[in-house]
């Protein structure tokens, strides 16, 4: 509590998730396979980060890592990850069940199936608050109507009694949300939290997402293929490409000034109603395939200006005008979209 | 939920009538019950006497219809075997291969869901793997052969427990039971071991495989990442979305038991109805083998409404007729 009044204090707050280096492997009998090759990030208070790329590109699992719920025998190799300064990567098992749910919630993909179908909404919620915190069972159920409220479920003191099934898909991913912040937690790692929705809804919840991040001031790690969602919600954005991050930056830059070639690739996919009689950019081939990465950038086969020096040395994350980017090519890369 | 039962109800009791109109016609057809009741001597005059007396002069239909209203007051005429009403034979036997029965299901219930969820907790725990082992026998092995083989160790070679029957019993009414003497008791060890094996094994097996199935949900992986204990994610969230199957085959367990727990009563010389079923198809006793069916449906039957009605009172999702508080279900 001091520290906050120290002389030299840092300009911003230190950052509630800070992840150095995080490597996550996966041993199978025909070798070790690694998914996440050297993740780093941070996200700051009230800060949304969203983290995008495509299928197995290790968004979620980045995301599974923070919550300590990495499928074996997925296991953190390297790296190290802290959330509000604590490290909690090297915790034992029970010391980071604590810190699920209270520090760190989740939100999950499927609102359908993240809740059990057998217990009603209020059940669910109460058991994990009173998890958490020391309430009584009727001071924990009045929480409950409060937090669904907040959520934004109409008439929440009828709905706390009823099952998932009795709610849409939006009311439980609401309600899913709602589950998340029991806790109050500093961190929430959504992971697609929107894709099961219909676009419609999906605004909804994104509003509600930003919402609860601005006036809780709770940190968001938005994991999203989806860049529309992204562009609305998130405040920066990681781009990971095959287990790595290869650009970041604040999220207006990154749409309007995308410098790696694999995020302009992305963001030229984007259907445009402008363009509408062009035929859609795409990006040719496919990820690379874990156990077959090729030397040097991972994008390099699928890169049009790649070099000798793509193809056999790895580029850093190194600072490029607001944000960072991954590539030998960059200088070049501008130089050609000046001609 | 009030439709729903009535609908449940409604649905037994069609069955039965179908079950008794099967019944009826094994009685109907499968020989001339004069021919069998009377011996080969019996002159024209008490065939007739007889005929009538059985109410074999009526219409088919009528005949159906007393055979109902009888079998509705617990009447299913007299044994051919031993002149003796069927119903009470049954009422003397039934208390024996029901108490066996449920003895061996609570056994193979208290026993078999906490093995079940351990061995699916711990997959790579050892005691587990014997479990899971030993469950593998239990499915396979016949229980006769369990038996016989606690016969020869507990009876024969160490004598400690009873070979055969049913030791003393204590009278209620029309009730016996075995389970207030000590020797009711200890004869009841070894047929129901033996029974219960297979249960044990089966409902153990069932449990772990339906938990592991659970156990990868999104609803259990979200109870994990909310920070709920252990015990709460296996038996609040995973146990109880597993039970479905397992009410539903511990009834049929039931019924299959107490219906055919003959070859386990005849190793044990239990005086169940197994027994007496056994008796009955040797000396072609009708009337004992259509009360048996009809008997045997209505457990079967009761189970299974007894069953639906469990399913509603786990699941919420069976108890909707529509869809309630103005939700819109997508």
């Amino acid at each position: 509590m001091n520290a906050a009044f120290a002389p030299n204090e840092p300009p911003l707050d230190p950052p509630v998730l800070s992840i150095r280096d995080l490597r996550v492997e996966f041993p199978t009998r025909r070798g070790v396979l690694t998914a996440i090759r050297g993740v780093s990030l941070t996200i700051r208070r009230g800060e949304i980060l969203g983290v995008v790329g495509e299928s197995g590109a290790g968004k979620s699992l980045t995301g599974a890592a923070v919550i300590g719920l990495l499928e074996p025998p997925g296991r953190i190799a390297g790296g190290e990850i802290h959330v509000s300064g604590k490290r909690i990567d090297s915790l034992p098992r029970r010391q980071l069940m604590a810190l699920r749910g209270k520090t760190i919630g989740a939100i999950f993909q499927d609102p359908l199936t993240s809740l059990n179908p057998l217990l009603t909404v209020g059940d669910q919620l109460v058991e994990t608050i009173r998890c958490h915190l020391p309430l009584s069972r009727t001071e924990a159920a009045r929480r409950a109507i409060d937090l669904l409220n907040e959520v934004g479920i109409p008439s929440p003191e009828l709905r706390v009694g009823q099952y998932p099934h009795q709610f849409s898909g939006g009311m439980r991913q609401r309600v899913v949300i709602a589950l998340a912040l029991a806790a109050e937690p500093e961190l929430v790692v959504a992971d697609e939290p929107t894709t099961a929705l219909d676009v419609s809804i999906q605004a909804q919840i994104t509003g509600l997402l930003k919402r609860i991040c601005r006036e809780r001031g709770t940190a968001i790690m938005l994991v999203t293929h989806d860049m529309g969602v992204i562009a609305e919600t998130a405040d920066r954005v990681a781009v990971m490409y095959a287990g790595r991050i290869v650009e970041i930056g604040p999220v207006e830059d990154l749409i309007k000034r995308p410098q790696h070639p694999y995020t302009r690739g992305l963001i030229g996919s984007i259907p445009s109603l402008a363009a509408r009689h062009e035929r859609l950019a795409q990006i040719d081939g496919a990820m690379p395939r874990l156990n077959s990465m090729p030397a040097g950038c991972a994008f390099n086969p699928r890169c049009e200006i790649a070099d000798a020096r793509c193809r056999s040395d790895l580029p850093k994350l190194l600072p490029s005008g607001r944000g960072s980017v991954a590539c030998w090519k960059l200088a070049l890369a501008e130089a050609v979209e000046a001609a | 939920m009030l439709a729903i039962i009535v609908k449940r109800i409604g649905n037994a009791a069609l069955v039965m009538l179908v079950v008794a109109f099967i019944a009826f016609m094994i009685f109907q057809f499968l020989g001339d019950p004069v021919q069998l009741m009377l011996n080969a001597q019996a002159s024209q005059e008490e065939r007739v006497a007889l005929r009538l007396r059985l109410g074999l002069d009526q219409p088919v239909v009528m005949q159906f219809f007393s055979f109902v209203i009888r079998a509705v007051q617990g009447d299913f005429g007299i044994s051919f075997r031993n002149q003796r009403e069927v119903m009470s034979l049954i009422a003397e036997r039934f208390p024996a291969t029901f108490e066996l029965v449920m003895v061996s299901t609570v056994l193979a219930l208290a026993i078999g869901v906490p093995l079940g969820v351990f061995a699916a907790i711990n997959p790579k725990n050892p005691a587990a793997r014997i479990a899971r082992m030993i469950s593998m026998v239990g499915v396979s092995v016949p229980a006769f052969v369990i038996g016989i083989v606690l016969i020869l160790v507990f009876s024969v070679q160490l004598g400690w427990l009873p070979a055969f029957g049913r030791g003393e019993v204590v009278q209620f009414g029309t009730w016996s039971t075995g389970l207030l003497t000590p020797s009711g008791r200890l004869a009841l060890i070894m047929p129901a071991t033996s029974l219960a094996l297979f249960q044990i094994s089966f409902i153990m097996r069932l449990v772990t495989a339906e938990m592991l199935e659970v156990l990868r949900t999104d609803y259990v992986k979200f109870a994990r990442a909310r920070g709920l204990p252990d015990r709460i994610v296996h038996f609040r969230h995973a146990l109880r979305n597993c039970m479905m199957p397992v009410v539903t085959m511990t009834g049929m367990l039931i019924g299959d038991l107490i219906a055919f727990a003959l070859v386990t009563e005849t190793v044990f010389q239990w005086p169940g109805m197994g027994l007496l079923f056994v008796q009955a198809v040797m000396f072609i006793d009708i009337p004992v083998m259509a009360a048996y069916l009809m008997i045997v449906s209505v457990i079967f039957i009761t189970l299974n409404t007894i069953v639906d009605f469990i399913y509603l009172a786990v699941d919420p999702r069976l108890r909707q007729t529509g869809t309630a508080g103005g939700a819109n279900v997508r």
